[in-house]
């Protein structure tokens, strides 16, 4: 089943000067697969990530996800979209420092609002127990070290049970042992719970452990 | 509670320093203003108090008349060309008439005639010049509150006793005269009448309590050499004083004598007030507006700090809309404890002032706790802080994520 479809997809910057970033883009990704994303820096794969993430709305082209068209659709419906059926890693881990580790994971559920506050906090302890940090919880996310912030950052991307799992790369600033810790995590999902992930990376060891690899240069697919 | 709340609670929480910087800004602006407004009306309240002290809410009296040609000559020259006062006697045609027909009017409460006269205070050798008027003790004492002014002797002595005075305190102490004395006065029509002291009043107001005293109206038309249906001035009060300009042309019409409100018989005073206001609004307007631009400030920097953690917000599926909510909710929560600490500031100051006496017919400090600039204070307040609020936020809602997370 298809899950997210790139159709003919072009990005112009035209600050300072007008660069097509990227070059009539088409490929499908399938649910379940564990895709990455590669290519040289300015190759525009980071900027190709923020288009299918939908928090980019200035490109040309169709993208579908889940059969929706989110061309059309206005800047809140695909909040609306981003918060229900994709989660989002950072290269730095982004959390919210007022917030402890618990809150931080429960906010895009709270968002949502399906579940009363007592259920979205147990499914937050849960993958915080599953990423190996239910100890942490209570702590201010900011007193926590990289790797367990990356983690927490993947628990909250977790926690609506989302389409697609979007990383940029999400070890981009992690020393190898926390690198390790975080590929296998996203293995898990793939392999396990048959979670779709697309990860930017330009860590060429990542990338081929993973089940796909597309590779842009200058804003053009030259392997997928 | 809902999510956005939340949010705003921890960031009003966590960022206590800003929180109390931004509240403290609010309490300021709030009960300057109020404090500012209440003293005004406080002023206003107490200036014209010691106005009506002396003066009624609308005073009837024939005014001088400029001579006219007695043939009207329409489009044609006029055979005077000197027009002058015509000097004919001030009073007024069947008072009693007059009165009654003043009585009927709406809102009227008090109406009474006086008759004024220029007279010396005449003991011994000493002679002191001043202002005779004569009332009708009862209905006099309903408008200017006499009998509280008086320090010896009372009002009531007055009633019914056509040779009873009573003067003013400065004339008493410069005379040396006390309560059952006699003091002889000489009227400006050269008439001599010994008036025994039946009171000594005492308003504060230096210039009146060493000229003016009261005698009862019939003796003073003696003093004047006029029957008893010489008045020169109707004295009325009416409901509301601020009525009193509306009334009095009403007054001027079904009557035909010149009827003058109190304002404008104290058109100086007025103008004082007038620019008291305008100063006083205009300072206190600042000080809000100063409030205000600080707290849009504040709330501008909290936003650019937490433009990440909107940014992250918005990536996890928050709306342009819950973004504006998490940062009104905190400006408004910030606004409501100002307005809180303002409203107690502004209490507390006005409880000070009003323990501070200032002498003169004033004596406390004039100011009141004053419920209309209380609620002012609180909806200028509240609508400074949402905006403060509100346009930086609004600003930060419409930014892609995108943008942030590339700077």
């Amino acid at each position: 089943m298809k899950i997210l479809e790139s159709k003919s997809i072009s990005k112009y910057f035209t600050d300072p000067v007008e660069f097509q970033v990227l070059k009539d883009i088409s490929f499908d990704i399938e649910k379940g697969e564990f895709t990455t994303l590669v290519g040289k820096s300015g190759s525009g794969k980071s900027t190709l990530l923020y288009v299918l993430s939908t928090m980019d709305t200035d490109y040309t082209g169709k993208l579908v996800i889940d059969g929706q068209e989110t061309g059309n659709m206005t800047k809140d419906e695909l909040a609306g979209l981003r918060n229900e059926k994709i989660g989002f890693v950072f290269q730095f881990h982004y959390l919210l420092s007022d917030f402890t580790c618990l809150q931080n994971v429960m906010l895009p559920a709270l968002k949502l609002g399906k579940l009363s506050n007592k259920e979205i906090e147990e499914r937050a302890y849960q993958k915080l127990a599953m990423l190996g940090l239910s100890d942490q919880a209570l702590k201010l996310s900011s007193k926590l070290s990289g790797g367990q912030q990356q983690r927490v950052a993947i628990a909250r991307a977790l926690i609506n049970d989302p389409l697609i799992i979007m990383g940029d790369e999400p070890t981009g600033n992690l020393d190898s042992n926390n690198t390790r810790i975080v590929f296998d995590i996203f293995q898990e999902l793939s392999k396990n719970y048959g979670q779709t992930i697309i990860a930017v990376t330009h860590d060429d060891d990542f990338a081929s452990k993973s089940d796909r690899i597309i590779e842009l240069k200058d804003g053009e697919v030259i392997r997928s | 509670m809902n999510i956005n709340a939340q949010i705003a609670k921890t960031y009003i929480v966590t960022n206590k320093k800003l929180t109390g910087v931004a509240v403290a800004g609010v309490v300021l602006g709030m009960s300057i203003y109020i404090f500012m407004n209440s003293m005004l009306l406080g002023f206003d309240k107490a200036s014209s108090k010691s106005i009506f002290k002396t003066t009624p809410h609308i005073r009837v009296y024939k005014d001088d008349e400029i001579s006219r040609p007695l043939v009207s000559s329409n489009g044609k020259k006029m055979l005077l060309i000197n027009p002058k006062i015509v000097p004919a006697k001030n009073t007024i045609i069947n008072p009693g008439l007059v009165i009654s027909s003043i009585q009927k009017m709406k809102d009227v409460e008090i109406v009474t005639s006086q008759v004024n006269a220029n007279i010396f205070y005449n003991s011994g050798k000493s002679q002191i010049t001043g202002l005779c008027s004569g009332i009708n003790p009862e209905e006099a004492d309903r408008m200017y509150a006499i009998s509280s002014t008086i320090v010896e002797g009372s009002l009531g002595a007055l009633k019914g006793n056509p040779n009873g005075i009573l003067i003013g305190s400065g004339v008493s102490d410069k005379m040396s005269l006390r309560v059952n004395d006699y003091v002889n006065i000489t009227s400006s029509k050269g008439l001599n009448k010994a008036f025994k002291i039946v009171g000594i009043f005492k308003t504060n107001n230096s210039v009146i309590d060493k000229t003016k005293s009261y005698v009862n109206v019939l003796s003073a038309q003696q003093l004047l050499k006029e029957g008893n249906v010489y008045v020169t001035d109707i004295n009325v009060n009416i409901k509301n004083p601020d009525d009193a300009e509306k009334i009095a042309i009403q007054i001027s019409a079904s009557t035909g004598y010149k009827a003058e409100g109190w304002r404008q018989a104290n058109e100086t005073l007025m103008a004082a007030q007038r620019m008291r206001k305008i100063i006083i609004t205009f300072v206190s307007t600042t000080i809000l507006l100063v409030a205000g631009f600080g707290i849009y400030n504040i709330l501008n920097m909290t936003i650019t700090q937490k433009i990440n953690d909107i940014a992250i917000l918005k990536a996890m599926g928050f709306k342009g809309n819950d973004v504006i909510r998490i940062f009104v909710t905190q400006a408004v929560s910030v606004g409501i404890m100002g307005v809180i600490g303002g409203m107690m500031m502004a209490t507390l100051i006005i409880t000070l002032l009003q323990h501070i006496y200032v002498g003169g017919d004033i004596g406390y400090f004039p100011i009141t706790y004053e419920v209309t600039k209380y609620i002012q204070g609180i909806v200028v307040g509240m609508v400074i802080t949402f905006f403060a609020g509100y346009i930086p936020a609004k600003k930060a809602a419409n930014i892609d994520p995108v943008e942030i997370f590339r700077r």
